[in-house]
């Protein structure tokens, strides 16, 4: 087993997420699971290998398709109330949240 | 209404053609579509593909439609088509859930890109698609709203993740759908289904709108009931759009022009990774078929070796998940969605908003995300796979110098029962073999029936193609329609 519990606990805090006890166990499961499968990726020999994060680049040797950037001009945003109106909870100008500072 | 319209044979061009000519008008096939969707969708044990009708904006864009042809003039191309929106693009002022509980309550205040090009054509948006929660699954068994059920046999999946996508088109509840493919959750539930489903190259049609998932790898693209209509409805959504720097800055061919040229001289190659010995026997034999039926309308067949294909699903779910866990860290109960009130601080908000707000198969794959990037692993796991990543996509490179298009069976096995494989998710990612391979290279594809399993299970055919060809895979899926029809007729 890669994972323990403690790694289990390690990465739910990374990824904010509050596990249950069962939750727990039955992530260390799947996770040593799926990672076990994952591992035959090092039988490959990658030393000399780029790594790729966008197809887009990948296209563009071909097609210079993507304008990455667009011009830098001032342009119209979504309206103050249009932005709040989803918010759980708001006081009509800002994001209403519990108390930040935890001492 | 004219009672002789049969809902479940209308096509893009003959729902258009039915409200021009006057056999009806768009009100009313809307409202016809509605009472469909009541009767064969919406009760207890039937196919659930609909989250949320759109009832006044359906309503209001048939009425525009209807002038237009009171006015005598010729509808947009799309005009009067009655289509639904997988719930994971952003509709303005109708709730967009992603499949998710925690987006239950979410009300855009914009509209993807794609949906107000369909709708800028004349479409009529009838509602909002089922799908697993954040296009995340095989099966939709993950959405929060239960499962669809797969209209050729209720006790079975419609794959996933766009499953209420290609159910409504293969139930007849919709013309056409859009669905978004970051694995195959186009492609897989179109072949589960029996409809044709397109994943075009990446790029191809903006992103913007659709609620994110895994960046590099995902797409928007139709589900339909021909190649033809893929192909209308790809012309209308496609090009570039100012609001996704990642959106192509190329024309858009008139694919349905493309369509009718002939495949006579095309180059298909079939990769031999993807018809191993072990395969499901009925799906052999009907890509095979399907490839013979190609052959006979003057495709050249090579056989071809794509020797990365089997590293595909570690690497897909390497990155898709840990782009997920970046996408998804938004979901913190502040701006928009779900707030857990259990919390007393922000800190615990977090935790409890995400614990509460998502489900199973969604934390598993942030927890995922979140390791293979994490200190320590982010050079054995993400890095690793982003490399892996080239070499997959330098196999269809070397492929596409000696071949135009390559086919492969779109999934290993016909549509498998609900409940199967929900508690393994090792075999259901694995229901993604042969798709996430063109999802890695960007390259696009589409799934088109080619035949039917011993029990009468639809079975689908991949056509890939070369980058921004699209035209290419049309023509050929088109061209197998054809030559089918011909043979059982």
């Amino acid at each position: 087993m890669k994972i323990t519990l403690r790694d289990v606990d390690y990465v739910a805090s990374l990824a904010n997420l509050a596990l249950t006890d069962a939750e727990r166990a039955r992530m260390q499961r799947d996770l040593n699971a799926i990672l076990e499968y994952v591992d035959q990726l090092s039988e490959l020999d990658t030393s000399n290998v780029e790594p790729m994060a966008q197809v887009s680049l990948l296209a563009s040797v071909a097609n210079p398709v993507v304008a990455p950037l667009r011009s830098d001009e001032l342009r119209g945003s979504l309206p103050h109330d249009a932005a709040i109106r989803n918010a759980p909870q708001s006081d009509g100008t800002f994001f209403r949240v519990p108390k930040v500072i935890e001492r | 209404m004219s009672d002789d319209l049969d809902l479940n044979l209308l096509t893009v061009s003959s729902a258009r053609a039915s409200v021009q000519e006057r056999q009806t008008t768009a009100t009313a096939l809307v409202e016809s579509f509605y009472t469909k969707i009541q009767t064969e969708d919406r009760q207890s044990g039937q196919v659930n593909a609909y989250l949320t009708l759109t009832r006044d904006r359906a309503l209001e864009q048939a009425k525009r439609m209807d002038s237009i042809v009171d006015c005598g003039n010729p509808l947009p191309e799309l005009g009067g088509v009655p289509m639904a929106i997988k719930d994971v693009m952003v509709t303005r002022g109708i709730r967009s859930t992603a499949g998710s509980k925690l987006l239950d309550n979410y009300v855009p205040p914009y509209d993807c890109t794609a949906v107000s090009r369909l709708e800028a054509a004349g479409a009529i948006i009838l509602g909002k698609l089922n799908c697993d929660e954040f296009a995340m699954g095989s099966s939709n068994e993950n959405s929060a709203w239960g499962p669809v059920r797969n209209p050729r046999d209720l006790t079975r999946v419609p794959g996933g993740s766009s499953g209420g996508s290609a159910a409504s088109v293969a139930a007849g509840t919709a013309v056409a759908a859009l669905g978004s493919d970051t694995g195959g959750s186009i492609r897989q539930p179109a072949a589960f289904c029996g409809v044709v489903g397109m994943m075009p190259t990446y790029g191809r049609v903006s992103r913007y709108g659709l609620i994110a998932f895994g960046s590099s790898l995902d797409h928007i693209g139709p589900l339909t009931k021909s190649a033809k209509d893929a192909a209308i409805i790809l012309r209308h959504i496609a090009g570039r759009d100012p609001m996704d720097s990642t959106s192509a800055d190329l024309p858009v061919p008139d694919y349905e022009a493309e369509i009718g040229k002939s495949v006579r001289g095309l180059r298909i190659g079939v990769p031999r990774e993807y018809f191993p010995d072990e395969m499901d026997a009925d799906v052999r034999s009907s890509v095979e078929a399907g490839i013979k039926l190609l052959a006979s309308s003057g495709c050249e067949v090579k056989y071809i070796s794509l020797p990365n294909s089997r590293y595909a699903i570690p690497t897909y779910y390497v990155l898709a998940t840990a782009e997920a866990s970046a996408n998804l860290a938004r979901y913190d109960g502040v701006r928009y969605g779900y707030r857990s009130p259990n919390a007393k601080t922000l800190g615990e908000m977090y935790r409890r908003t995400r614990a509460e707000g998502f489900g199973p198969e969604v934390k598993r794959r942030i927890m995922l995300g979140t390791y293979a990037l994490s200190a320590g692993y982010y050079d054995a796991y993400y890095l690793k796979a982003q490399k892996v990543r080239t070499l997959i996509a330098r196999d269809f490179t070397e492929a596409f110098k000696v071949v135009d298009a390559i086919v492969t069976p779109t999934t290993p096995t016909p549509a498998f029962k609900l409940g199967e494989k929900a508690d393994d998710p090792l075999a259901m990612y694995l229901a993604d073999i042969f798709t996430v391979t063109a999802s890695l290279a960007g390259i696009p594809g589409v799934s088109v029936p080619c035949g039917r399993s011993k029990t009468g299970l639809p079975i689908g055919m991949q056509i890939l193609g070369r980058h921004f060809e699209e035209g290419t895979i049309l023509r050929l899926a088109h061209a197998l329609e054809h030559t089918r029809a011909g043979v059982s007729t």
